[in-house]
């Protein structure tokens, strides 16, 4: 990574976007202090919650179980309350007796996200939390996303390298190609980056005139 | 740490098939790896027929050797399946049933007695061979061999003794005893009395000095057939072992045998569970989010060696118990059962821990897992002096770096009341845990890609 400087607000839905090996990835997996960078610092004013682009869940054990795992590995004063906070956040209170392989994707992510919210974050990381999920599935997960962010003041920050989906639920987008960050800003000035850039592309639709913006800038 | 343990176990519940395969199989494979040692190499089963009249006796010169009880001293040494003809003892070695079959033919007696004759025929004895496997065929071939230097030796014993006995009545004179009969026999020690008073009695002249020749000849004689008959005596067994055991005494065969089925029950249970559900772990993508934090990389490794260690103990502790009522073990050292299977769990815990760490996935994990165990628990049986010097030193360095051997050295102290100290084989086991613990915590790194 390189010359990547990043704020975010409580609240705030960052998109991190870019093409295959731009590295979000590893740029979350560095704020989520599974890796290490070589230079520079990571502040966080509060815990942060780390949501791998595979669910990280025993697939043997109900919903109840593993969440009820990690609340008391997070050592929660009140583990079971915990976990049945969680299970209405999720709306899977249904579900709780469930094994998890029994679950359908989009289930798991939800049980994923939940997981990764037991830690009370300030900052929820998710990456590429959509992937392999069928468009109904997506649009409940991101109303779920979106909900956390609006209604419960958590900063989420998400990579995808779907531009679509990143216009439409990322309020602020960060470019990411080669491990170097080429824009950060909101959608809309996004669009007029790429509008004055790639001006040839302007008429294409966004994701065609975004190629061409990364193709403008040498990646 | 308890949280994951417990997890651990509702994960090994949910999967009640896995739980009972990784139970049942090695206590299966223990048991039977446990018997078939104890009790091949002892008493192969030997199909026998003998045919020699019950009357026949070995004879020397006009003496008859009492019976020679071949029958006892045979199926004292094979365990004997009785036939009743060649047939079927053909059908005994040919279905497996009998390793070998051993056929004495009605004329062996005959063929013994005709040594003596102008016309002597050998005797031999029939054995009939099942060679279907170099192992079986390498073992009939040295019971055989074994069987029959047995048997010459003891017609050699009792013609020596006979020989022995008439060199005596030659020597110190008797009685004879032919067909019920006693014939005195005078003896060289007589003769030279009778001669000496004879002599007494002659003037000094030539017919003294050739009896003074007699004399001297019966003297000479009776010097060295008195030396001939110990020689006699001897020449059936020239040689004798002193046999001094240099290193501790060999456990009982069947304390051994118990010994090596729990020691292959736990490490299969130890190994495979552990190194299973680490890569587990990583399989279900949860070990960077636990090692965020939560729990820390050794813990985490930690608590898989004490999942192993659970597992591990309880089903080694219930195959000693279900042994126990077929044979005998002294429960009043469960105390030092305890400590050595705890030692060895705890050890092979952390080399499964190290395999799971490098294989990662739980299908290459069980793989590795018993290409690894299974050859390396073999050779940690492979006795000294069964293969060449610088072979069995390459052995032991191997069977050194693995804790199967530890484990069941301190198991069979353990077991065995009259043993060797369980100390080395404890510090050895601590050793190769603290040894391959590292080896997992460095081998834990590559679990950290994302």
């Amino acid at each position: 990574m390189r010359g990547v400087d990043l704020a975010a607000e409580a609240g705030e839905l960052v998109a991190v976007i870019g093409p295959n090996g731009a590295g979000k990835t590893t740029l979350l997996s560095i704020l989520a202090g599974i890796s290490k960078a070589d230079a520079g610092n990571v502040e966080v004013p509060g815990k942060v919650g780390w949501v791998p682009q595979q669910a990280a869940l025993y697939r043997r054990l109900t919903v109840e179980e593993n969440l009820l795992l990690f609340a008391r590995l997070e050592k929660h004063p009140d583990p079971r309350g915990s976990v049945d906070e969680m299970l209405e956040l999720t709306g899977l209170e249904e579900r709780r007796a469930e094994v998890v392989a029994r679950l359908s994707g989009g289930n798991q992510q939800r049980i994923n996200i939940a997981i990764g919210l037991l830690a009370r974050p300030a900052a929820l990381l998710l990456d590429e939390p959509s992937v392999g999920l069928d468009p109904r599935q997506r649009a409940r997960l991101w109303e779920f996303i979106g909900g956390l962010a609006g209604d419960h003041g958590t900063t989420v920050i998400f990579s995808t390298h779907d531009i679509q989906e990143a216009e439409r639920y990322g309020g602020r987008m960060l470019v990411l190609a080669d491990g170097e960050a080429l824009f950060d800003g909101s959608a809309g000035e996004l669009r007029e980056a790429v509008r004055s850039e790639a001006p040839e592309a302007a008429d294409r639709d966004f994701e065609t005139a975004f190629v061409s913006f990364l193709h403008h800038r040498g990646h | 740490m308890r949280w994951l343990l417990l997890k651990d176990l509702q994960i090994l519940r949910r999967s009640p098939l896995q739980a009972f395969l990784l139970v049942a199989y090695p206590v299966l494979i223990a048991v039977l790896v446990g018997f078939a040692i104890s009790r091949s190499p002892e008493k192969p089963r030997v199909a026998f027929l003998n045919e020699i009249p019950t009357d026949a006796r070995v004879s020397v010169g006009t003496q008859q050797l009492p019976k020679l009880g071949i029958d006892k001293r045979i199926c004292g040494r094979v365990e004997c399946v009785r036939v009743k003809s060649r047939g079927e003892a053909l059908d005994e070695v040919r279905s497996g049933d009998a390793v070998a079959a051993l056929i004495l033919p009605a004329d062996l007696v005959d063929r013994l007695n005709s040594l003596s004759t102008p016309n002597p025929r050998t005797p031999e004895v029939e054995a009939i061979v099942n060679e279907d496997d170099p192992l079986k065929a390498r073992l009939v071939n040295d019971r055989l061999t074994a069987l029959l230097t047995e048997a010459n030796l003891t017609i050699a014993r009792r013609i020596s003794h006979e020989g022995g006995r008439f060199v005596g009545l030659v020597v110190h004179g008797g009685q004879l005893r032919v067909l019920g009969q006693a014939i005195p026999f005078l003896g060289l020690g007589n003769t030279a009395r009778i001669l000496r008073a004879l002599r007494a009695s002659l003037p000094p002249g030539p017919r003294r000095d050739s009896l003074d020749q007699v004399l001297r000849f019966t003297a000479l004689t009776r010097g060295n057939l008195g030396t001939a008959a110990t020689l006699l005596t001897r020449l059936s067994q020239p040689i004798v072992a002193d046999k001094q055991v240099v290193s501790a005494s060999s456990p009982p065969l069947e304390v051994f045998a118990i010994a090596v089925a729990a020691t292959f029950t736990l490490a299969f249970v130890a190994i495979l569970l552990v190194a299973g559900s680490l890569a587990l772990e990583r399989e279900e993508n949860a070990f960077a989010r636990l090692t965020r934090g939560l729990v820390s990389p050794t813990g985490l490794l930690t608590e898989k060696v004490a999942l192993g260690v659970v597992a591990g103990l309880t089903v080694t502790i219930l195959m000693l118990a279900g042994l126990s009522p077929f044979v005998p073990l002294h429960w009043s050292r469960i105390g030092l059962w305890l400590a050595a299977i705890l030692a060895g769990a705890i050890s092979l815990g952390a080399a499964g821990a190290a395999l799971g760490a490098a294989a990662r996935e739980v299908r290459a994990v069980s793989l590795l897992a018993f290409m690894v165990t299974l050859p390396l628990a073999f050779l940690a049986l492979v006795p000294s002096g069964t293969v060449g010097a610088g072979l069995y030193d390459a052995i032991k360095v191997i069977s050194a770096l693995f804790p199967f051997k530890a484990a069941l050295q301190a198991i069979t102290a353990a077991l065995d009341s009259s043993g060797p100290s369980m100390v080395g084989p404890l510090v050895h086991l601590v050793a190769l845990a603290v040894a391959y613990g590292l080896l997992a915590r460095l081998a834990l790194r590559r679990f950290t890609a994302v």
